[in-house]
């Protein structure tokens, strides 16, 4: 794709002794939707603010579109459009209102801004309720104001934090999937955060994995996956009654088998990632006369992902 | 007819280049306040108990003049100050409920706004940082002047109407001026309630501490001024004098010495004078300038206070994280 509209640049920020950002480097591409995953506290919200000069880092820095967020905060916010979490508008005023109070503190004209509010609300599926108080909006109505607070100032970058947060697992999709459609109708580049590693893999392109303030992994889903496991044991078990004393012997014979363990009825086979195993197995086990009641095959996916970086842990295998 | 369109189109107002975002925050905060119940009802309350005051007050002037104490030069003054069937003067009501209002328009400025979460939404438009706490400043202080000239045009109004006399230039002179700088001790409260409203998460919270204050400088204050005085001092005289100077660390006492000094020319010093400043000297009243030179000190520590506390709460709010 083409240049890089985010940069970071050995970002760092502390705040007193703990260092929520430690030297990070990210380069994010235009028109691209960009998930940035990681648990609670690994700094994602930091990040984001330090790119629309909300917050000065502690080292390094970051730009936007060329410009310096740290030392040109307004241009950046010019052409930025944030939807902080837990977004909130004045209870008293229409979704209407707010949205026009939102165009004209970026000096686009009334005229404009009533028009292509209008225009939005009808987008992000609100217009019927164009001119109620926010205050009798639900949760997810809010967040669906707050991408069309986003869109008004017509930005060419929108960095989203947690948009997925309180929202019913219908409603996530709708609404991811109106993320994705505005980003690629448009162009504009998207930055999105969240811990929701499930949710949010679907309409990302590429995804960076934070813990402790670092990216520990960066690329699409299934490239992470490869990363992760290729190489890895598999695991599959065998339900097989009774089971005939050869059968250990001969599952080891195999040479993709590594390990076999039985604990009554189970056969616990650990292989070395070949998916040719299994077939194998099933012919072992018929052969040596057993009934084989049931075989499965443990796959590593999103959660095995989610759990390697997100808690830290080990897989165990 | 073109060259005056030309003229109408220098006129920002007027124009078609969009209005500074700066005064579209200033509007929308000045909106809010007018449109909230908190606002209303003390508008309500100070309405009630000034007109009632005040009415009194006239009725007296009207039908039975000889009540009104001493000399009845500047009537239109003695509305503002004179006091009767057990009504407190328009004055002190105002000292009393003026910082309220600042409390009420000041305490929830910040937090409210990060609780709700539109703190973050609107610092995140292309708008300097500071624009947030100072419209939060002037779109409060437009609706205190607006309150308070307001109130006390009405008075002079109405007042008019009942004495059927004009008033005098400096009676007006004085007026305004007693208004303005009502203006300026509500601001102080105001901005006693945006930094406390910076510094506690909760608006409960930053309510309870400002009324504490607020309590302190106008009910308890006094006394434990008393108490400290009578403990160093036998001497009457001495007592007097460490107790004014120790209560002029308080707003509220100085904004009393101060507009009961500008609304009432007779009063010629602020302390006790002895038999020899005062032998020789013609009771007669002071002229503005010299009883503005008389509480000049007053005003100076007012103006300087309310300062400081917009300082301390701009200068918190600037270096506060945004995040919640």
């Amino acid at each position: 794709m083409s240049e890089p509209i985010i940069q970071i640049q050995n970002l760092v920020k502390e705040y007193g002794q703990t260092r929520a950002v430690d030297q990070l480097d990210l380069e994010i591409k235009k028109g691209e939707i960009f998930g940035l995953l990681g648990p609670n506290g690994a700094g994602k919200t930091t990040i984001i603010l330090t790119l629309i000069g909300l917050t000065e880092p502690t080292a390094g820095s970051v730009s936007v579109k060329g410009f310096n967020a740290t030392t040109e905060p307004l241009k950046v916010k010019r052409v930025t459009g944030y939807l902080p979490d837990e977004v909130g508008f004045s209870g008293n005023r229409t979704g209407f209102e707010s949205l026009i109070y939102t165009a004209r503190l970026n000096s686009i004209t009334k005229e404009k801004a009533a028009e292509s509010a209008h225009k939005l609300l009808k987008k992000v599926g609100l217009e019927d309720a164009i001119h109620n108080k926010t205050k009798t909006y639900s949760k997810g109505m809010i967040q669906r104001l707050g991408l069309a607070d986003v869109l008004i100032k017509e930005p060419e970058i929108m960095v989203l934090d947690e948009p997925t947060i309180g929202i019913d697992p219908k409603g996530i999709n709708e609404f991811l999937e109106m993320i994705r459609n505005l980003s690629k109708e448009k162009g504009i580049t998207v930055l999105l955060c969240s811990h929701l590693l499930h949710q949010v893999q679907k309409i990302c392109d590429r995804v960076g994995i934070l813990v402790d303030g670092q990216i520990r992994a960066l690329g699409n889903i299934d490239e992470l996956a490869d990363d992760l496991f290729g190489d890895r044991d598999t695991t599959i078990t065998a339900e097989v009654s009774p089971i005939p004393d050869s059968l250990v012997y001969n599952l080891k014979k195999v040479k993709q088998i590594r390990e076999v363990q039985t604990n009554g009825n189970t056969i616990t086979i650990k292989t070395n990632g070949t998916k040719e195993a299994a077939p194998l197995i099933s012919q072992r086990i018929v052969q040596s006369g057993g009934q084989l009641y049931r075989l499965s095959y443990k796959e590593y996916g999103l959660d095995e992902i989610y759990q390697h970086y997100f808690e830290g842990g080990t897989i165990d295998v | 007819m073109k060259y005056i369109n030309t003229i109408l189109k220098e006129v920002p107002l007027m124009s078609d280049t969009p209005v500074q975002p700066f005064w579209i925050m200033v509007r929308k905060e000045i909106s809010d306040h007018v449109r909230s119940w908190r606002f209303l009802i003390l508008v309500a309350l100070i309405l009630l108990t000034t007109t009632g005051s005040i009415y009194t007050v006239l009725s007296v002037i009207r039908e039975n003049p000889a009540e009104l104490s001493a000399n009845t030069t500047f009537l239109y003054l003695k509305l503002f100050t004179e006091s009767t069937n057990n009504l407190p003067p328009f004055i002190t009501l105002i000292g009393f409920l003026g910082p309220l209002v600042g409390i009420a328009l000041g305490f929830d400025a910040v937090n409210s706004e990060r609780d709700k979460g539109t703190l973050s939404r609107i610092i995140s438009q292309p708008i300097p940082r500071d624009y947030f706490i100072n419209s939060k400043f002037v779109g409060a202080m437009v609706v205190i002047f607006a309150l308070i000239f307001a109130l006390g045009f009405l008075t002079l109004g109405l007042g008019i109407i009942f004495i059927g006399l004009p008033p005098a230039l400096s009676e007006v002179l004085r007026i305004f001026a007693f208004l303005v700088f009502t203006c300026i001790y509500i601001a102080f409260w105001l901005n006693l309630g945006i930094t406390f409203s910076i510094l506690f998460r909760q608006s409960s919270t930053s309510a309870l501490s400002v009324l504490a204050i607020w309590l302190f400088f106008t009910v308890f204050y006094s006394m434990l001024v008393r108490f400290v005085a009578n403990a160093f001092f036998y001497n009457q005289a001495a007592v007097q004098n460490l107790s004014i100077m120790l209560s002029r660390i308080s707003p509220s006492f100085l904004f009393n010495e101060l507009t009961t000094i500008l609304l009432t020319p007779s009063i010629r010093s602020l302390g006790a004078l002895s038999f020899e400043q005062v032998s020789g000297a013609i009771p007669s009243t002071l002229p503005l300038g010299q009883s503005m030179l008389l509480v000049w000190p007053d005003i100076t520590a007012l103006v300087a206070a309310t300062l400081i506390c917009f300082g301390v709460s701009y200068v918190l709010f600037m270096r506060q994280e945004v995040r919640a």
